[in-house]
């Protein structure tokens, strides 16, 4: 692996002195984001999860052919846990306890508390502190294949049910990405590089979504990197999940109807 | 190294921006043919550019899959690339996802909606069968609710945990009581909420796991939205040592491809070696293609699958095959008669090494069962090894038979070669434990008092799929996967051991 990767110029002004706290978003005036905001459809109720993830539009909603929806500007900010290749299922949530049913929030909440616990004892640093229900870190960052193995959704809703918001992986296994975009609960992203190679368990990161692909921040290092575009899957999320945008397509009605 | 493979001239690709199953906005038409990149990682080799017509109203040569999955969205043409709404023919879920599934299902369409047909949805209860766990013994239990109440024709329920043949309706492993109950046949679109549910492509037809919220919108649609994907084209030929099974077939391929090698592609499988194939051998090579990342995969049906077929079902069915024009996104060629027994060793499906090359590698236990290598196929030719050997296991060995059926021809089945032996005598007397109940097992570690778990850091021989960290239960156990053969093999000497030592 090359020991220096491309990575970004800053874009912003140069600051020098770093965020006073880590909770304080990153702002700059060359950048516009918006401050995340709830997005409920009136017609259908979700479960709470899905106001975890929130994409106020930037743009009008487009209609016809031609012009392509856009991606509303999002940011996520936090902490991040750093992950190798190869991730599989069964190591974000061992195979026992998927007969836990994260219908009830209770048992959201056990489900919560064993996200990754299934990584081998040679990650000494927990994302779930054993006793706990909700992660410090807020995002994920991972190598290759993340979310290998199994089809059951028990995985990405136990990570985003201990709050992880979004992953930023190198390439994901496809049952995975697809669970993900499915629920709502975690953003799925990739990166353009090995980002995983790069980053500590314990940085400060900033996501920011734009249509085009997105920017990760490593706070604690000053490097950038580029995300790819959200591509296929962006007016699935943007719609609130594969019920919500069969009904603005027209597949399914909406109950409001029936 | 036995396999070559065909090389061509090297083939421009668009840059890999990843799409990923969902459509723009606009409305969905066809698209030019898209290649990807293939992974820097994977040593691949491209076909040769088929018939390059330019005007895009020409009907070009459509893989099997993108025929099933253009037919199953109405469609006379898709290529690669296109998101297409799907008309699903079955959907299978079991004991582990069905509930979240059917929730999902009542929270969208509402709590009294009614399925979209309830002769095409299968419940198959098989993960955490046998267990005193509660939450596991619930989700039966739920799904017999949801069953009752949407008057779902297939649910192989159980409620006499206590004695399996005492449940007439109970099967077993999902995939292969899909099989043997007649739910599998050529050209159909068949989903389930498990992984290993591309088993089914052995029979000719599209079949791939989904998870519980895309479960939950067929339940109410019959409909699923799916991005076709390209074929990758794997023709082995050669005759078929007798050493040799298709579990090494399939963990030579994923070696040489690794684990996400075919992600978000379908695996076509063609040959004289696979037309050699019985229909359990083909459902092992299908049913590890999600540990190569595989979308789906799929043999061309022929008197084999027909015979099988027939004499399970009478719904009709339409055979599809690849046009002799169509793209494959990427050909390998592999001789079969020069391949030799493989394992995969701790901690990944493709961390392939010959069977002899592990021999000092100690072992703790044997296990034998699972989707992938507890068929009655996997059991008689573990039998016809330990009878050749005529000696005793020296580690403790753990027989899982899929099914009920599975379970049967194990008592009743006379092993060929054996003098009229069954399975289970032999078995016996080669020391292993008793067949037990029928379930997925330990292949997936389960709660705590499954049979065969694996709870200490042991290194196990196992006829199973996946051997991430802790997939059989404890973190630091080591799996080696591997065929029948291999695992009957390795119980006799105690070691990992090449099938070789006891069958020439």
């Amino acid at each position: 692996m090359a020991s220096t990767l491309p990575t970004l110029p800053r874009a912003l002004p140069s600051s020098s002195s770093k965020p006073s706290s880590p909770l304080v978003p990153f702002r700059s005036s060359s950048l516009k984001f918006t401050t995340p905001t709830p997005f409920i459809p009136s017609s259908i109720s979700l479960s709470s999860r899905a106001a975890s993830f929130v994409i106020p539009r930037a743009t009008p909603a487009s209609h016809g052919s031609g012009s392509t929806e856009t991606l509303a500007k999002t940011t996520f900010h936090g902490l991040c846990f750093v992950l190798k290749d190869n991730i599989d299922t069964d190591q974000i949530i061992p195979a026992d306890k998927a007969t836990i049913f994260p219908s009830n929030q209770q048992e959201r909440d056990e489900i919560a508390s064993y996200a990754l616990s299934g990584l081998p004892d040679s990650h000494t640093t927990r994302f779930v502190v054993p006793g706990e229900i909700k992660s410090k870190y807020s995002i994920i960052i991972a190598g290759e294949n993340f979310g290998c193995g199994s089809s059951r959704e028990h995985a990405p809703v136990c990570l985003g049910a201990a709050g992880a918001k979004a992953v930023v992986a190198q390439t994901y296994a496809r049952i995975f990405f697809r669970n993900s975009v499915a629920t709502g609960e975690v953003f799925p992203l990739e990166s353009e590089v090995r980002v995983c190679d790069e980053c500590t368990t314990g940085d400060t990161v900033t996501i920011e979504l734009r249509d085009s692909g997105g920017l990760l921040t490593n706070h604690t290092t000053g490097k950038q990197y580029k995300l790819k575009a959200i591509g296929d899957a962006g007016p699935v999320i943007d719609a609130g999940g594969i019920f919500a945008y069969a009904r603005k397509v027209g597949m399914i009605p909406s109950p409001s109807v029936a | 190294m036995a396999s070559s493979v065909i090389s061509s001239s090297p083939f421009l690709c668009k840059s890999a921006q990843k799409d990923l199953g969902f459509p723009k906005p606009s409305q969905i038409s066809v698209h030019r043919c898209q290649k990807r990149a293939i992974s820097r990682k994977i040593v691949s080799v491209m076909a040769p550019q088929r018939s390059s017509s330019a005007t895009g109203s020409v009907k070009t040569g459509m893989t099997m899959t993108e025929k099933i999955l253009a037919k199953a969205a109405e469609k006379s043409q898709v290529v690669p690339g296109d998101n297409i709404w799907v008309n699903v023919d079955v959907l299978m879920t079991h004991d582990v996802c069905g509930p979240g599934a059917f929730g999902i299902f009542k929270r969208e369409f509402g709590e009294k909606a009614k399925v979209w047909d309830p002769e095409k949805i299968v419940v198959i209860p098989d993960h955490y069968i046998f267990t005193a766990d509660k939450r596991a013994n619930r989700n039966v239990d739920i799904m017999r609710e949801h069953c009752r109440e949407q008057n779902i024709k297939y649910f192989y329920d159980i409620t006499d945990l206590g004695d399996f043949r005492a449940n007439p309706d109970y099967k077993g492993v999902c995939h292969v009581a899909l099989a043997q109950e007649g739910h599998c046949r050529p050209g159909e679109v068949l989903l389930g909420t498990d992984s290993h549910t591309c088993t089914a492509g052995a029979f000719g037809q599209f079949a791939t796991g989904i998870g519980n919220t895309d479960a939950g919108f067929v339940l109410g649609t019959g409909k699923i939205l799916l991005k076709v994907p390209p074929t990758m084209r794997f023709i082995l030929d050669g005759e078929m040592p007798s050493y040799l099974q298709a579990k090494d077939l399939i963990l030579q391929i994923i070696g040489e491809i690794s684990v996400a090698g075919a992600t978000y592609k379908t695996m076509e499988f063609s040959g004289t070696t696979i037309e050699s194939l019985t229909m359990e051998e083909r459902m092992t090579l299908c049913n590890m293609v999600v540990e190569a990342g595989g979308k789906n995969g799929v043999i061309p049906p022929d008197a084999t699958t027909f015979n099988y077929v027939e004499n399970r079902t009478s719904v009709p069915f339409e055979p599809v095959y690849s046009d002799g024009n169509a793209s494959f996104i990427a050909d390998y060629r592999f001789d079969v008669s020069k391949l030799e027994p493989v394992v995969a060793k701790p901690h990944s499906p493709d961390n392939r090494a010959l069977a002899r090359e592990c021999k000092d590698v100690k072992i703790d236990r044997v296990y034998i069962g699972s989707c992938t290598g507890g068929k009655t196929e996997d059991f008689m030719a573990a039998a016809k090894l330990f009878h050749a050997a005529g000696k005793q296991v020296k580690v403790p060995t753990f027989l899982v038979p899929a099914t009920q059926k599975v379970w049967m021809d194990v008592y009743a089945l006379p092993v060929p070669g054996a003098g009229g032996k069954t399975c289970a005598q032999i078995f016996e007397e080669a020391g292993c434990d008793t067949p037990t109940s029928p379930s997925c097992g330990a292949c997936l570690g389960g709660p705590a008092d499954t049979y065969a778990r694996l709870n200490e850091p042991q290194v196990c021989v196992s006829t199973t799929n996946r051997n991430f960290p802790g997939r059989m239960g404890h973190k630091e156990g080591q799996i080696y996967l591997a065929s029948p053969y291999t695992a009957a093999a390795s119980a006799l000497t105690g070691h990992v051991t090449d099938p070789r030592e006891f069958l020439q």
